[in-house]
């Protein structure tokens, strides 16, 4: 805060991020690179959370304990759905999105 | 925080996210990602939340790239490339990425933030065990609760998906 970096900085590093991290999730056919690109985006968020912290409310530390609260939810969700992918892979012998929808019956 | 150790952190984050995002081998794609979570930490520590360093250390770095690692030898061929992407798919998606970024840059570029700068920031490992634990205001006991039996039900949840069918 003495020098001169300032919200903004974190707020467009996170926004550049979260951004790659849409595009690894457009463009991407493998479920698990997509599941990296899902990481991606939580971890941009969880930038925001804390600069929020620090910079404009550093009495209280609400975007701290939602940072780790993610980073939690987080952990969870990638033990589902690897989970899933794995026994996915053994029905299919194959992890890509196209075949997924052999899920519904 | 100095300018320069941000620019450093965030060139590094940016870079190895590109790279997640656009590399064909998939083993690497994991190991791009572990260092964007590490120039992540690197972030924290500079903004001086060391406790939430650790724990992005521990379990994110620790604990969810090597899960995803050990699921990639499990389910792909180290060997083979992902397939290249279509230029069309390619194409839109870098419009979409692009419009939904400059709006949110402009957005935040142009949006007037409060200075707070009298109030100093205490992230102290007492400040944050007192914190999570505390029912007051400002205590996140709650949430913390809720985040141990989600964990149960995801422990127990991915056992019930990942077993054998015919293993009962």
């Amino acid at each position: 805060m003495e020098s001169g970096v300032s919200i903004q900085h974190f707020m467009v590093l996170s926004t550049l991020m979260f951004f790659i991290g849409v595009y690894g999730f457009l463009t991407r056919k493998n479920l698990i690179t997509i599941l990296l690109s899902v990481e991606l985006i939580l971890n941009s968020v969880n930038i925001n959370f804390v600069a929020f912290n620090k910079f404009l409310y550093p009495e209280n530390l609400g975007g701290h304990f939602f940072a780790m609260f993610v980073i939690a939810v987080a952990a969870t969700e990638v033990s589902v759905a690897i989970a899933i992918i794995i026994s996915l892979y053994r029905k299919l012998k194959m992890i890509d999105v196209e075949n997924v929808n052999e899920m519904k019956y | 925080m100095s300018e320069t150790v941000f620019y450093i952190l965030s060139g590094f984050i940016l870079v190895f996210s590109i790279l997640t995002v656009t590399s064909r081998k998939i083993l690497r794609t994991a190991v791009y990602l572990l260092f964007v979570l590490l120039g992540t930490c690197g972030i924290y520590f500079a903004m001086d939340f060391n406790f939430l360093a650790a724990v992005q250390l521990t379990v994110y770095a620790g604990g969810i790239v090597v899960i995803i690692i050990f699921s990639i030898m499990l389910t792909s061929d180290l060997q083979d490339k992902l397939e290249a992407v279509q230029f069309r798919k390619i194409f839109f998606s870098l419009l979409a990425v692009l419009i939904g970024a400059v709006v949110c840059i402009s957005t935040i570029l142009n949006h007037n933030f409060p200075q707070v700068t009298d109030k100093v920031l205490d992230s102290s490992m007492r400040t944050i065990g007192l914190r999570l634990l505390s029912y007051n205001e400002g205590g996140f006991v709650l949430p913390f609760e809720i985040i141990s039996i989600l964990l149960l039900a995801a422990i127990i949840g991915s056992i019930m998906i990942a077993k054998r069918a015919d293993s009962k």
